[in-house]
């Protein structure tokens, strides 16, 4: 698909001095592929527009309301304060004013106030209240998939007011009046039906892991083994399937394997359960998200695992985190009938599910990997937090273990690493531009404009220490860098994952 | 009874129910609708004395706003605590014999009265000077600041520029409370004073000062970061187990 011209934003020099001057509407026209009737109906929702959309959005609203806490309080609680308004990378790539994320959600709220509230009610104007208008509507299109639910707005609110719970719920009523969007309710789609996002059938899955099974005997000469559906296996491997697939993740993917092969874990993938993301976050959609994550439990029941771990990837994490013991009782402290069976087989010694690099680095931390540092010395290296890690979940049994973790192991198992400016990673980190269902080609110019802030901390610690190397854990910042990197004159495969450090200098046994 | 007495003593009183009542409601609200999934903002706490520990923060220090923004956090700030301290020192109208620390804080609720103007001021100007809040605000919000500001300069205009006989104020608010209605002095600044408070009243709990409570019950920041430990199931949610 062509893609249209468009100017790519200009890096300043760190630290950010510009807030940008507004553009009304500077982005209103960037719209990504609206779904078609066979892939709403895939996940369940009606397409194309409904007739009496009003009333479904209306009634929708008020579902969610009375569903969700977090949208009650939200819609009544900001002040307008401001503090926000600089603090959405897109609002800052884009200049365009509705990316400040109080006034992404004041397209919810104003609908909020006229409908729910006496003030809006009876004083709309005053109070900033509005119809639902078509006009709304498309405005709402074009927004809220503007946001890459990254939740850095959240940190710095003084209610902690989270623009991810109001897209999110924005989206839901979308897809209910049928206004679904193409790239995340197709995956979503294929996902139910296959298994994975990226639509790998098992035996194609079989034969991907046989050839890297080749590869990695051929690059070091030591057997490491890719298991699929073995029974008994102790780990049950959730990965994102861009693992199985694209360049740099399955680099990651190789690294888990020697991770595994050199620690005597037996260990297996599923092809049942072959991906970790979970786009039914992406839409907000409870039951979509239950439904993909039910996939796992089956998985573990059906294999007999111990533990379960999770592979480089931002949102699946949040997920498997934050939503897995709640969705399907993976985890503890259930004590419910539909919890026990699954508690009862788990290793309780271990956090359920459990992240791969808080794995990794405990077997470091043990002595049983050992690592030729040097090998990574053709690489200085700075790590890119991705957002639904850094503010979405955690790792490590402290807040904020998650900013630890990965860093120690980087610095394990690789000389050279500097981090990025303080205010932009932690839980401050900028978006990779490309998370929460803006990972499609036709939202290019939004893409490309959103990675600036993180372009521009890129750019310091490549002009002062010469960072040739930006490592992640979420498979959508690595697809994402992949595409954007060159359109800020980076080589593309600067961006790589965790575990493809790992891969590169752990010491291979011929063994167990 | 003179009908300007009546109409301010009902006037207070219906005020005070409202506003009780509407907040009342929409906390009932907020408490019983469900929190389905765990979404605290991390780096969060992972106990429940780290959760109120927060919160505290967040009341007191306004941690969050301060990292975002400083300009907004000391206006906010300012005027925030300007106004509770003038708050306490009002307590001295509402008790007999007045409490003996609501005596000491007097000077400072006086000088607090100037901090919560100019904080208002200054929130005011950020809504007019700088672009991009200038756009996301709504004339209620401007109306909402012109109101505390003319609230704190007749308040103000009282204690420094015409005083207004406090012993009678005083024993008409003893007597609201007392249900034993006294004359209201017909001092006009004092008249415009209780009018506008009590109108703010009125529209707090349709207005966004419900931001008030609402912090309280923001799940991003009142959630313990457990979610591997403990299930946790909303009652829909469970519904859908069955």
């Amino acid at each position: 698909m062509a893609v249209a011209e468009f100017e790519v934003p200009k890096v300043q020099p760190y630290p950010l001095v510009d807030i940008p001057k507004i553009k009304p509407d500077a982005t209103v026209h960037l719209k990504s592929f609206p779904a078609s009737e066979k892939i709403q109906e895939g996940i369940g929702f009606p397409g194309p527009l409904v007739d009496n959309w009003h009333k479904v959005a209306i009634d929708k609203m008020g579902d969610l309301l009375n569903r969700y806490r977090s949208l009650a309080v939200y819609m009544d609680a900001c002040v307008h304060c401001g503090a926000c308004t600089d603090k959405c990378h897109y609002f800052l790539g884009t200049a365009d004013p509705k990316n400040m994320p109080v006034a992404r959600q004041e397209l919810m709220r104003k609908v909020y106030r006229r409908y729910f509230t006496f003030a809006g009610k009876y004083f709309p104007k005053l109070v900033g209240a509005a119809d639902l208008t078509e006009d709304v509507l498309n405005d709402w299109y074009s927004y809220f998939y503007q946001c890459s639910e990254c939740r850095r707005c959240s940190v710095y609110c003084p209610y902690g007011i989270d623009t991810a719970e109001v897209t999110m719920a924005a989206r839901e009523i979308m897809d209910a009046v049928g206004m679904g969007q193409k790239y995340t309710n197709e995956i979503l789609g294929k996902l139910h039906r296959i298994g994975n996002n990226l639509g790998l059938p098992g035996p194609a899955l079989l034969d991907t892991l046989e050839g890297l099974e080749e590869d990695i005997l051929e690059d070091t000469g030591v057997a490491v083994k890719m298991p699929i559906d073995v029974k008994g296996a102790e780990v049950l491997l959730i990965t994102p399937s861009a693992d199985f697939f694209s360049e740099p993740h399955v680099e990651s993917l190789i690294g888990y394997a020697k991770v595994f092969h050199e620690a005597g874990i037996s260990w297996t993938l599923s092809s049942l359960a072959s991906e970790a993301g979970n786009f039914g976050l992406f839409i907000g959609s409870y039951e979509n998200m239950r439904r993909a994550a039910m996939r796992i439990r089956e998985a573990a029941l059906e294999l007999g695992v111990k533990r379960i771990v999770v592979g480089e990837c931002g949102h699946a994490w949040r997920v498997a985190y934050s939503f897995w013991n709640t969705l399907t009782g993976v985890g503890h402290g259930g004590e419910d009938e539909f919890t026990r069976a699954l508690q009862a087989q788990l290793d309780p010694r271990y956090p359920a599910p459990q992240h791969i690099c808080e794995m990794t680095l405990d077997l470091i931390n043990q002595g049983v990997l050992k690592f030729d540092k040097e090998k990574n010395d053709h690489r200085t290296i700075t790590f890119h937090d991705s957002c639904n890690v850094a503010r979405g979940s955690r790792m490590g049994n402290m807040p904020g273990g998650q900013f630890v973790i990965p860093r120690e192991i980087i610095k394990a198992v690789a000389n050279n690493f500097h981090d990025m400016a303080d205010e932009t990673i932690g839980e401050g980190t900028f978006c990779c531009g490309g998370g929460g269902g803006i990972l499609t080609d036709d939202l290019m110019e939004v893409r490309v404009k959103g990675a600036m802030p993180r372009m521009q901390a890129l750019q310091c610690v490549v002009d002062e220490h010469q960072v040739n190397f930006m490592a992640a854990i979420c498979a959508i910042c690595k697809a994402q860098f992949s595409k954007v990197l060159p359109y800020y004159k980076f080589d593309m495969s600067m961006i790589g994952g965790v575990h493809q450090l790992v891969s590169t200098s752990i010491r291979l046994s011929e063994k167990k | 009874m003179s009908s300007l007495t009546f109409i301010y003593a009902f006037l207070m009183y219906a005020a005070t129910v409202i506003m009780v009542t509407g907040v009342a409601f929409k906390i009932y609200t907020y408490s019983r609708t469900p929190a389905p999934l765990k979404i605290p903002t991390t780096p969060a706490p992972t106990t429940q004395s780290g959760v109120v520990f927060r919160i505290v923060r967040e009341v007191v220090l306004f941690e969050s706003l301060f990292k975002a923004n400083k300009w907004i956090w000391i206006f906010g700030w300012l005027f925030h605590f300007g106004l509770l301290l003038v708050l306490l020192r009002h307590l001295r109208y509402f008790t007999e014999p007045v409490w003996s620390w609501v005596v000491l804080i007097q000077p400072f609720g006086m000088y607090a009265g100037f901090a919560m103007v100019a904080g208002l001021g200054g929130l005011w100007a950020r809504r007019i000077l700088v672009d991009r809040i200038r756009y996301i605000s709504t004339p209620s919000d401007h109306l909402m600041l012109l109101l505390l500001i003319l609230i704190g300069i007749s308040g103000l205009t009282m204690k420094f520029v015409a005083h207004t006989d406090i012993v009678a104020v005083k024993q008409f608010i003893l007597g609201l409370m007392y249900f034993d209605i006294q004359p209201m002095p017909a001092d006009p600044i004092l008249l415009i004073h209780l009018g506008l408070v009590s109108f703010l009243m009125i529209i707090f709990p349709i207005s966004k000062l419900l931001h008030a409570p609402g912090l309280f019950f923001s799940p991003s920041r009142n959630q313990v970061d457990n979610s591997r430990d403990k299930r946790h199931l909303a009652p829909w949610a469970a519904e859908l187990e069955k």
